[in-house]
């Protein structure tokens, strides 16, 4: 305090007023406020979603009382809901789609990415762009000229046909998310491998895929995101409950004629979203890196 | 190890812009050649070609007395350090020097001797176990270089390895590449834009310049004689002077009549091989290291100038000056006990048995 006090008051230094730890203050309480307004409007629906589950049926129905109060937790809904064997069918069905569907995409993506990334070759530049240009043409639209595919080769109404459709949906952004992270693996690595003794296909699998692994679990990620969570696709190409997934099968299927089992399906819908929360959990950080590498290598 | 052979190789681009213009080099078995000049000279582009990275458009690469144009990097027998060591960053020290050896299914035991043996020649045995990241700039390039000592290759093929590193880890660098090549003895092409490394290292030097060769020839010879202005004024720290001059004959001996009034006789031993341009205007080119204070010399030739400093920079072992003669900077070497000041007339001795004469019309040494 006396060094500086003692400077401030030298003759000719003038002494600027203002805090830098103020303006942080500052900045500190306005990113709190709005991340915790951000929080409660995103978090608010899946609470409902785990009170109502929690709930008896008669409790749901009745209209008095706060209806974000459990009185009478129950576990009955989830019970009800894994010893149906639809539910089982749809959770068996959405693993069986989600894990072809990952391993088809991350085959392809990480494939083309490569080419694109690296083999300078006659239109490569407009096949990237062409790629990640098919990802800007939405679900509810490519549906239509799609059920006239998976009818033509008679895979409606089966889960096969949605492995088949799910990757128009994944494999362009997991193409474009590993084309940048290839792209940020310097050009010396390749030319050191070539010289080492490294066909293409060794090059590939021996540098690039450990390199760039970060790239490929947020791609996977990806993947399995989208395919997990499908509507879309569902909705329009299965129509009996043994070939359904989770997120059309809960919604449909637990409705008898115009009696919704409102704790069932929110229970239902409930674990049928916890697969991704967990791989999230585990994996953010690798998918943060892998979603922002193109930015910050060189 | 082998020699390599360029023949009137040729490197263009699309668009037509020619990076290499019909070059010819031969590289003799065991020979440490070094490629330098500025930078867009074609130097890295020719090493790359030879390295079969870049295609050649015309002319023929031999290495060991086959062609290779059309062979792949993989199948030409050679190993290349990279100015950004290229380490494959997932991989431990040992794994990255034996990954080339991996991949051509040498038995595990050769790898192992071999990865060894070279890890000892480049004293980083101990650090065999880490990640590039957790090394330091000098022993990621020691462990690139030791994985093109691995593999035992014909030809070492270096493109400006010690670039990334700070100025006292490159001298340090510079000699332990030298002692590795005493060891190894494999035909080694080094790529530098940095005149010092050239002349260090080489046997031979390359000099190139806009896509060709300059000169070729040991670190001395470019010094003591190079062929071209380009090169007198590219060999040698601080570069070369050059001073317009006119050449005249003046009773019987040959006189450099430079601005200001200036002249200095050239040396009788010299006479003969510039008479035919007497009376021409030429170039008149002089080390700093030629151009002393005037002090007793037992050189032959002395020729004495005087001329006025415009800068003064003392180095410890000797003092720069820096004048200006007519519009060309001049610079000298003089001894640090030289009491030199700036804008004080300072009588200097030009060495005129290290002169050169370059025909500015051709840019030739005459």
């Amino acid at each position: 305090m006396s060094a500086t006090a003692a400077n401030r008051d030298l003759p000719g230094i003038y002494h600027k007023a203002g805090s830098l730890r103020a303006e942080r203050r500052w900045a500190m309480w306005t990113a709190y406020a709005s991340l915790i307004v951000a929080a409660v409007i995103f978090m608010a629906p899946p609470f409902y979603m785990l009170v109502t589950s929690l709930k008896t049926s008669g409790e749901i129905a009745g209209m008095a009382g706060n209806p974000w109060i459990v009185r009478e937790p129950t576990l009955e809904n989830y019970w009800a809901i894994i010893e149906n064997p639809l539910f089982r069918g749809f959770m068996l069905n959405s693993i069986i789609i989600t894990a072809c569907v990952v391993a088809v995409t991350m085959v392809i993506s990480i494939l083309a990415a490569f080419a694109l990334a690296r083999m300078r070759f006659w239109g490569s530049q407009m096949l990237a762009t062409g790629v990640f240009l098919t990802y800007l043409v939405p679900d509810t639209l490519l549906f239509i000229p799609l059920y006239q595919i998976v009818g033509g080769l008679g895979l409606l109404n089966s889960i096969w046909g949605l492995v088949l459709v799910y990757p128009t949906l994944t494999v362009p952004f997991c193409t474009w998310i590993m084309i940048g992270y290839f792209a940020s693996i310097p050009k010396e690595l390749d030319e050191a491998a070539l010289i080492d003794g490294a066909t293409w296909p060794q090059m590939l699998l021996k540098i690039f895929i450990p390199v760039a692994l970060p790239g490929i679990i947020a791609a996977t990620i990806f993947a399995f995101t989208v395919s997990w969570a499908a509507f879309v696709y569902p909705t329009a190409f299965v129509t009996t409950p043994d070939q359904m997934p989770l997120t059309i099968g809960v919604v449909s299927q637990l409705v008898r004629a115009d009696t919704f089992a409102w704790g069932q399906i929110m229970a239902g819908a409930l674990m049928a979203a916890l697969p991704p929360v967990i791989i999230y959990a585990f994996l953010m950080d690798y998918y943060i890196a892998g979603l922002t590498a193109g930015a910050t290598k060189g | 190890m082998a020699q390599v052979s360029l023949r009137k190789i040729v490197k263009a681009y699309e668009g037509g812009v020619q990076a290499v213009k019909g070059i010819d080099l031969e590289i003799d078995d065991h020979e440490f050649v070094v490629l330098v000049g500025p930078s867009g000279c074609g130097k890295s582009t020719t090493l790359r070609m030879i390295a079969g990275l870049e295609e050649i458009t015309g002319g023929d690469i031999a290495i060991g007395g086959t062609i290779v144009n059309d062979i792949p990097p993989r199948d030409r027998d050679i190993a290349m350090v990279f100015q950004n060591y290229a380490l494959y960053p997932h991989m431990s020290v040992y794994e990255n020097m034996a990954f080339g050896l991996t991949l051509r299914k040498f038995p595990k035991a050769e790898i192992d001797t071999r990865v060894k043996a070279a890890a000892e020649i480049l004293d980083i045995t101990p650090l065999l176990d880490r990640k590039p990241k957790a090394l330091s700039g000098g022993q990621r390039q020691r462990v690139a270089m030791g994985r093109a000592i691995v593999r035992n290759p014909k030809v070492f093929l270096f493109d400006e390895p010690l670039s990334n590193l700070d100025a006292k880890l490159r001298v340090q660098m510079r000699t332990e590449i030298k002692k590795v090549h005493q060891r190894v003895k494999t035909t080694t092409i080094y790529v530098t834009h940095d005149q010092v490394e050239a002349m260090t290292l080489a046997d031979r030097v390359v000099v190139m310049n806009h896509g060709i060769i300059e000169q070729v020839g040991p670190p001395q010879e470019l010094y003591h004689s190079p062929a071209t202005k380009f090169v007198a004024g590219f060999i040698g720290s601080p570069a070369m002077n050059f001073i317009p001059a006119r050449l005249e004959q003046a009773s019987g001996a040959l006189v450099l009549a430079l601005p200001d009034g200036i002249r200095l006789n050239v040396p009788e031993a010299r006479s003969a091989r510039y008479a035919a341009h007497a009376g021409r205007e030429v170039l008149f080119g002089i080390r700093p290291e030629h151009l002393t204070d005037d002090k007793p010399t037992d050189k032959a030739n002395p020729a004495p100038l005087t001329l006025t400093p415009e800068v003064i920079e003392p180095m410890g072992m000797e003092t720069l000056a820096h004048f200006r003669l007519d519009g060309a900077e001049i610079s000298a070497r003089l001894d640090p006990a030289t009491p030199a000041e700036v804008g004080v007339p300072l009588r200097l001795i030009a060495h005129m048995d290290q002169m050169h004469l370059i025909d500015p019309t051709t840019d030739k040494v005459l």
